[in-house]
């Protein structure tokens, strides 16, 4: 399956992105094939709204179905959630160790937004 | 004649100039005054204004028939704002993020959507003295003013005198109500802030070519900095109010300063003149 890692830069190494709709990149991440390509995030960097929109409708096609980051907003999760794609929160480190801990299983997926909108805004 | 009274800097009287020019021209002509400033509406608070009729301003925003919609994404792409999200089988609708264009109920291939309504606010229409008054309030919670903005000045019926009393800044909301105006009054005070806001209120008249001219309310508390700057961009001082106590205190207890401080009324009086002769040219 593919899932989507948040991530600060292009590369497995980089370090986790706390933000879903506003970080700078996406990590396409395909676990049969161990294979990954980054994705660039940047049109929502500044978005004054509905980045989260925007954000989810990217994961939706690129066919991931799940996506692993620090923190995710209200219209983002319901996007997410609408298209059965679950989310991660809480996930820190690097992006492979990420990938390494969903692996595992060591990771819940959240039933909610746990930040309010433009949370990303901020940093 | 349309007149628009803005400033930069919120604070600096538009409200006090736009409800005492009414009061001043109506001796003139027939006067409507709008008050657009739909976010903190305030203009009622000096005409106490008999409100008659009420309505919605109600924007159109997408409805998805789940039945019709094959997930396509055309309207996806298209939304501007990211009010619609792709779910894959199909999409997803943010209504409170949609600005009512219409582009995505148009152009969908399937049909599958038509065009409902939110609720965005309300306005109001009545009579004060012999103004006619009009004013709209935003509904609390949402962010979209200048449709609200818009209903308001539909309601002008084409007076002699259309006095549109506008929002503090110049951004969209303010752009709304100032577009169209004959004649924008930039309402200011002689100090850095109110200079630094009345330099970018000059700017958004020109961007838009509208003719300017300037209030200066609360002469005597900062430097001659204003002065100079509206000197430099021609743009003519059309009014002096002075910062005095006894001014602030009629303001406060809700009245009509060219009424509570007599002198005053001279000045809007010579306002109202250069109105009518900027008209005629």
């Amino acid at each position: 399956m593919k899932i989507i890692v948040t991530a600060s830069d292009g590369d497995v190494n980089a370090q986790v992105d706390p933000r879903f709709a506003r970080a700078k990149v996406f990590i396409l991440y395909d676990t049969e094939t161990d294979r990954w390509e980054a994705l660039d995030n940047s049109q929502n960097l500044n978005a004054a709204f509905g980045a989260g929109v925007q954000a989810g409708t990217t994961v939706v096609n690129s066919g991931a179905k799940a996506v692993l980051t620090g923190n995710c907003g209200p219209r983002a999760f319901a996007t997410l959630s609408a298209a059965s794609i679950e989310v991660y929160t809480g996930v820190s480190g690097t992006v492979a160790e990420a990938i390494e801990k969903f692996k595992r299983g060591e990771l819940k997926p959240t039933n909610s937004a746990n930040v309010d909108a433009h949370f990303g805004m901020g940093i | 004649m349309k007149i628009a009274v803005a400033s930069g800097k919120g604070g600096t009287g538009k409200t006090t100039v736009a409800v005492n020019l009414a009061v001043v021209l109506s001796d003139r002509g027939s006067v409507e005054l709008l008050d657009c400033d739909v976010e903190a509406p305030n203009a009622h608070l000096f005409l106490d204004p008999t409100i008659e009729r009420q309505a919605d301003v109600a924007l159109p925003v997408p409805v998805v028939d789940d039945q019709k919609c094959t997930g396509c994404g055309l309207c996806v792409e298209v939304c501007e704002f990211n009010a619609i999200g792709s779910i894959g089988k199909g999409v997803l609708v943010f209504p409170e993020l949609c600005h009512g264009c219409g582009a995505c109920w148009k152009l969908c291939p399937e049909d599958a959507i038509t065009p409902g309504q939110r609720q965005v606010g309300t306005v109001g229409s009545g009579h004060a003295r012999s103004v006619a008054f009009h004013h709209g309030w935003l509904r609390v919670g949402e962010a979209l003013s200048p449709p609200v903005v818009r209903a308001v000045k539909a309601l002008a019926t084409g007076a002699d005198f259309t006095i549109l009393d506008a929002p503090p800044g110049t951004s969209c909301p303010v752009v709304e109500t100032v577009r169209g105006a004959d004649t924008v009054l930039l309402v200011t005070e002689p100090t850095p802030f109110g200079l630094h806001d009345l330099e970018l209120a000059a700017d958004m008249a020109q961007a838009l070519g509208l003719a300017a001219a300037v209030a200066i309310n609360k002469v005597g508390i900062g430097d001659g900095a204003v002065e100079e700057f509206c000197a430099s961009r021609s743009l003519p001082v059309v009014l002096r109010l002075p910062y005095e106590r006894r001014i602030a205190e009629a303001y406060s207890r809700g009245e009509l300063i060219a009424e509570s401080v007599p002198e005053l009324r001279a000045d809007f009086e010579r306002l109202a003149d250069y109105l009518l002769e900027h008209a005629r040219r």
